[in-house]
């Protein structure tokens, strides 16, 4: 386990100028257009942005999970472990996956196949990544099972997916994923098809359990009280790229981007009166299948000038640990 | 105008579950129990619940598209579960509904001009000139430029579809909207204009909401009055402020509790509610919520909680918190309740129904 890494001791994962595009019959879609972000080892980091802005592609992307026939990731590098994941063979691709980086999708009922025992698909998972004899990961499983929290494990390792109850299934999930203890795990928006109380159940286990395990999180929402409760670091992502990046604190205390505070000010808030208009970002995403000249956000910006419409601006540092990319970002901390 | 707008009494929709030819007894759901609420013209009435606990059965109770098991609907005290075919149609102009999915609601080969004056020609012949004018109308309604009548939905983005589905419940000019999670399949930018829309719409043409959604923060926003809902029945009814500022029922502060606060500073991961919410096809006996409930005493295990009013208006179910016949918690007698206009099965329903506001 040789510790080869170029920007500080404690980077997990290094992001460098990840590009995806996805391929329609007569058109290219530039998903992904360029982005570039660290994960620590340890920390939650936060991946918040609305539909189609490119946060799960970015998740796929990194563990080459997209649709070989129409989505390519056509530039950039993404490094664990000195290497770039980019670069490495299919086989020794599938030897990371579920081993060091693990993920967790929305739809736990879509992620797990129906035709097994949720036992048996946990213990597969340590089988293929450590040799385990058979009936060594079935207790395995069981005990990850009791980690996860779920009441009476002996019983609930021969169930099959639709026994189980939706919260549950997340919970197979969550076990499944951390069977191998991997350093990072990727949770692509997992309570968001779960009801509130159990949301809270899941989101309390993800921190208890990253808490006693240090494994890192990559966590992907679009919901900002999440992002508030669980997150140290955030990156916001519009139009395929990143606009933001700061701590949690500093991202909602003194946001720098014009979408960031758009998106903060947008949500019903009980701290602001009651039935007063909320602000509104006008307009809506542009699509990435024309290339986009200038600032993405430019045409729904109440900051945007001349040079927002013509040159499209790069993350640069607002603060320490805070970065834009917004021309006008000293204005927008001060609006 | 006496009364309110809509009055729901004891309303109640079991689903059999299979027909049962051969068997003495078929197990049902039991979606929506013993209901009751009002709305009042230009008022607002959430429902806010978990999956599973009835609330959209309740909207489609309230519309009729499916038949209610026990209970009355009355709008403008007419009991619309009594009306043949003929006058239930003309009833259905008073009320509309919006739905959650604007992808699935609308009809991809109709262009949304169509879509939005359908209703209307379901009652009487439009011309040409006619249609395009009244078309025009709505989209201004709901803020969409005229020239979108010629789209079809699929060449409008998430936003603008809602805003046609609005539109086209606004067609008749209903006196009532039933929005059924309108605003939970959209982007938290998209989902602010949609909110504002409805506000504006509310201020302009004094329309009743009832607004169902599983969203705290969207309900705090829009509602005056919310409605808690678990496993088919209300738990608590009370004024918004009051309701976010003190909930009194234990799974209504387990909800607001679990709800994820958007400041960092505040942010607190409490420790969440045991539990999942049990099946209606076998509820448990009594208080459906004393399997979950950390305040629960054996009486919640055997008896069904009655709905009692407390001295701020609102009503709870809960022995432990809203003990029924503690007279502490009744005000003067003084005028109608309006949180619960309904007489209530025991004793204590003369002076629910009757508690100062």
């Amino acid at each position: 386990m040789q510790m080869h890494q170029t920007v500080g001791g404690d980077v997990l994962l290094d992001v460098r100028d990840l590009q995806t595009h996805f391929y329609g019959e007569d058109s290219v879609t530039r998903a992904l257009g360029g982005i570039s972000f660290q994960v620590k080892k340890g920390e939650t980091l936060g991946v918040v942005g609305e539909s189609g802005c490119g946060k799960s592609v970015t998740a796929l992307s990194i563990l080459r999970l997209l649709p070989r026939l129409t989505a390519k990731t056509v530039g950039g590098q993404v490094r664990f472990h000195g290497r770039n994941l980019l670069e490495l063979s299919d086989r020794e691709m599938r030897q990371i996956r579920g081993d060091q980086i693990a993920m967790i999708f929305q739809e736990p009922m879509t992620s797990l196949n129906p035709v097994y025992t949720v036992g048996h698909q946990i213990a597969e998972v340590i089988q293929i990544h450590t040799k385990a004899s058979r009936s060594v990961a079935m207790a395995r499983a069981g005990e990850m099972l009791r980690l996860v929290r779920i009441a009476d494990p002996e019983r609930r390792v021969n169930n099959y997916p639709h026994e189980i109850s939706g919260g549950m299934r997340q919970r197979a999930m969550i076990a499944m994923a951390l069977a191998c203890s991997p350093e990072l795990l990727i949770a692509d928006e997992p309570t968001t098809a779960l009801d509130v109380t159990i949301q809270a159940q899941i989101l309390r286990l993800i921190v208890d359990l990253k808490e006693r395990t240090g494994t890192a999180v990559m966590f992907i929402t679009h919901d900002l009280g999440v992002v508030a409760e669980t997150c140290q670091r955030v990156i916001v992502m519009y139009a395929g790229r990143i606009v933001e990046q700061a701590t949690v604190i500093d991202l909602f205390a003194r946001p720098a981007h014009p979408y960031t505070q758009g998106l903060l000010r947008s949500v019903p808030d009980r701290r602001r009166a009651r039935h007063r208009r909320l602000p509104e970002i006008p307009g809506i995403v542009p699509s990435l299948r024309e290339p986009i000249t200038g600032c993405s956000f430019a045409p729904r910006c109440p900051f945007a000038t001349d040079i927002c419409r013509e040159k499209t601006p790069s993350l640069r540092d607002v603060g320490s640990s805070h970065a834009t990319a917004c021309w006008r970002a000293e204005e927008v901390m001060g609006a | 105008m006496s009364g309110p707008l809509l009055k729901v009494e004891n309303l109640t929709k079991h689903y059999p579950l299979g027909s049962g030819i051969f068997k003495k007894t078929i197990p049902v759901i039991r979606a929506v129990e013993d209901v009751s609420f009002s709305v009042e013209a230009g008022e607002t009435l959430c429902i806010v619940g978990e999956s599973g606990c009835g609330k959209s059965t309740v909207a489609r109770l309230l519309m009729r598209l499916v038949e209610p098991t026990g209970g009355r609907v009355l709008i403008d005290g007419t009991d619309i579960a009594g009306l043949k075919k003929d006058a239930l149609h003309a009833w259905r102009r008073r009320m509309q509904m919006v739905f959650q999915d604007p992808y699935s609601s609308l009809n991809p080969r109709l262009t949304a001009g169509q879509i939005i004056t359908e209703p209307v020609e379901n009652f009487e012949r439009l011309g040409r000139r006619q249609r395009q004018a009244l078309a025009a109308d709505l989209l201004r309604n709901v803020g969409m430029s005229p020239e979108m009548m010629h789209r079809l939905p699929s060449e409008l983005s998430g936003g603008q579809r809602q805003r046609v589905g609005i539109a086209r419940a606004l067609a008749l000019r209903p006196s009532l909207i039933i929005a059924d999670e309108a605003v939970s399949a959209l982007d938290v930018s998209v989902q602010a204009q949609i909110l504002n829309l409805l506000l504006d719409l509310q201020q302009q043409m004094g329309i009743s909401f009832v607004f169902i959604s599983h969203d705290l923060g969207v309900v705090e926003y829009i509602g005056r009055r919310v409605a808690v809902m678990y496993l088919g029945r209300i738990v608590e009814l009370a004024q918004c402020e009051a309701l976010f500022a003190k909930p009194v029922h234990p799974y209504t502060e387990a909800l607001i509790a679990a709800a994820p606060v958007p400041d960092p500073t505040r942010a607190r991961l409490a420790t969440p509610v045991e539990g999942e919410v049990p099946s209606p096809i076998n509820p448990p006996t009594g208080c459906a919520f004393h399997p979950r409930c950390p305040l629960a005493v054996e009486r919640c295990r055997i008896d069904v909680p009655p709905l009692v009013p407390m001295a701020d208006g609102r009503v709870v179910a809960c022995h432990v918190r809203a003990p029924a016949g503690d007279a502490r918690h009744l005000a003067p007698v003084t005028g109608d309740h309006p949180l619960y206009p309904v007489a209530m099965s025991d004793t204590l329903s003369i002076r629910a129904s009757r508690v100062h506001r």
